[in-house]
């Protein structure tokens, strides 16, 4: 049995994606965890525009955010100077489904005028989709969250194709990573993702089972390093040590 | 000219019955106590926008204040869903208009600029778009690609708490500034809350620091303690209890009406909420002092 939760799988598999000197925009939960992994393992000089507190934060808009921070700005300011402009390397979204092509809906279960289970909408995860140099998502490996078909597409990833994400004239690149507790899906070269590495111990089948649509395995599929102590210790140590985002499956 | 009033005051002569109102604060400096007051006073079919609804539109939602809210993001923020505007939703019961963030700053930004509309570049997800006719793509004139453009929004009134004002509305805010500027000069009518009223001079001593000029406020309102749950930067932190705590509250009606009994129509004023906290409350939510360093304006 692994020592570690399938949080901390995910959170650390995220930091590692995460390059020195990124700026990266982020909300709470496991990617801003991974941000704060990624700052004290490879990447010291990571610039984070969100959430880069003293303590953890329950919310995106807490005063620890601010106190000590290099600069605040209102939202405009944020999505118009900061994302659409194209001073973002690194987005983290999150969503209750997600597409073969990396779409994510995050507003609604169900037809939109009369929905089964209305969620809770966009937020910034449009713009951040579409601008951002390079998007991530963490996620729990389900068929419920890797639909065949997405209820309502509230953000692009390479919409039905690389080909018409191009034809959009885009700036960002689009959903580079899915970092499941199974293993690491990312595009290939038409934007599909497919299966590219999986977690110590977990076979390509289960990979394939849990998701909605034929998923693609890769042909030089990758193991993931497993966490490493040195991790574990800073996530459970340092950044979590109550547990609130890194005791449960993710 | 003082514009101070009390808050009861100033929602009675400036909140209709109807009106499209606008509470600012992203997570900070949410006017709860103006939420609460228009509760008290029984408004009806207020059209309710904010970029995130959070707990002060649920609750006035619960309380029947709302026709329709207008919104970007639809949750307890850290927690999870926003339980009733959810469910009233999903029954059909309360009308919803939504934008991404963007989209919805953007038509304050419009509104605030006394422009008709505001471009924004595309993003090519399309389900918004087609969902909500309010979005148009439109050529931009100058090299013929496409650009989003969303309507001004001008709300009939504007709520905006902040740190410290003078008696004339000219206020200062710090911490996180969600849309409070675009807000206020976006609306026809503005109420200003304050943690303090001050003398003009020291809003004349850091006149950077002034988000929004008194000439477009109609009612200064000293309300200490009005952004609990929410928060004011310097004077007392987020209440992250009471906001997991609303989570069960709100998911079952008997429960809800009991707090609004209990918290707001049970009590006259914030001062009276304050006071029913509890010592344990005031005590967790205190911050300690991290002064900025002075800046030096010279003297001319």
């Amino acid at each position: 049995m692994a020592d570690y939760t399938s949080s901390e799988l995910l959170t650390i598999n995220a930091a590692r994606l995460l390059r020195d000197g990124d700026t990266v925009f982020v909300g709470v939960g496991l990617p801003n965890l991974a941000c704060n992994l990624a700052r004290r393992t490879h990447a010291p000089n990571l610039q984070v525009i969100g959430a880069q507190p003293m303590r953890l934060p329950l919310s995106i808009g807490d005063p620890t955010l601010v106190s000590g921070a290099l600069s605040v700005c209102s939202m405009y300011d944020i999505f118009a100077f900061y994302l659409q402009r194209g001073n973002v390397d690194v987005g983290f979204m999150g969503g209750a489904q997600i597409d073969r092509f990396g779409n994510v809906n995050a507003t609604v279960i169900g037809d939109y005028a009369h929905p089964k289970v209305r969620l809770p909408g966009s937020g910034g995860s449009m713009e951040i989709a579409a601008w951002a140099n390079r998007c991530y998502l963490l996620t729990p490996h389900t068929r419920r969250r890797f639909p065949e078909k997405l209820d309502f597409r509230t953000s692009a990833g390479f919409l039905g194709g690389r080909a018409e994400r191009e034809a959009a004239r885009l700036r960002g690149g689009g959903m580079l990573a899915v970092v499941t507790d199974l293993g690491l899906l990312e595009p290939d070269e038409t934007g599909e993702l497919v299966l590219t590495a999986l977690h110590p111990g977990v076979t390509a089948d289960q990979a394939c089972e849990n998701t909605g649509w034929d998923l693609k395995v890769a042909p030089n599929l990758r193991t993931t390093p497993p966490p490493d102590p040195e991790e574990l210790r800073i996530l459970r140590q340092d950044l979590d040590p109550q547990g609130i985002y890194l005791k449960g499956s993710a | 000219m003082s514009k101070v009033i009390p808050l009861d005051e100033a929602v009675r002569q400036l909140v209709r019955d109807g009106d499209v109102v606008y509470a600012a604060g992203f997570t900070h400096l949410i006017p709860f106590a103006a939420g609460h007051e228009i509760i008290r006073q029984k408004k009806r079919d207020l059209v309710l926008a904010r970029a995130t609804p959070d707990l002060v539109y649920d609750q006035m939602v619960a309380a029947s204040c709302a026709r329709k809210v207008i919104f970007s993001y639809m949750g307890n923020p850290g927690v999870g869903s926003l339980r009733i505007v959810r469910t009233e939703i999903e029954a059909g019961r309360l009308e919803w208009e939504e934008y991404s963030h963007f989209g919805m700053i953007s038509r304050l930004q419009a509104g605030a600029t006394g422009l008709p509309f505001m471009p924004m570049n595309p993003t090519a997800a399309g389900d918004l778009e087609r969902i909500n006719p309010n979005y148009r793509t439109v050529k931009d004139p100058y090299s013929g690609g496409d650009v989003v453009v969303v309507p001004a929004l001008c709300p009939d009134v504007a709520i905006v708490h902040v740190q410290r004002a003078d008696a004339e509305g000219n206020a200062h805010i710090w911490g996180i500034i969600g849309e409070q500027k675009e807000a206020a000069f976006a609306a026809d009518r503005v109420i200003v809350t304050a943690e303090e009223i001050v003398d003009a001079a020291i809003i004349r001593s850091d006149p950077n620091r002034t988000l929004i000029p008194g000439f477009i406020v109609d009612a200064v309102c000293q309300v200490p303690y009005c952004a609990h749950p929410s928060y004011t930067q310097g004077y007392y932190d987020r209440d992250n209890s009471f906001y997991l705590k609303w989570d069960e509250i709100s998911s079952k009606g008997e429960a809800t009406a009991s707090y609004l009994d209990e918290w707001v129509y049970g009590v006259k004023d914030r001062a009276e909420y304050w006071e029913k906290l509890g010592s344990e409350v005031h005590q967790r939510l205190k911050v300690e002092s991290r002064l900025s360093v002075p800046v030096d304006y010279g003297k001319y």
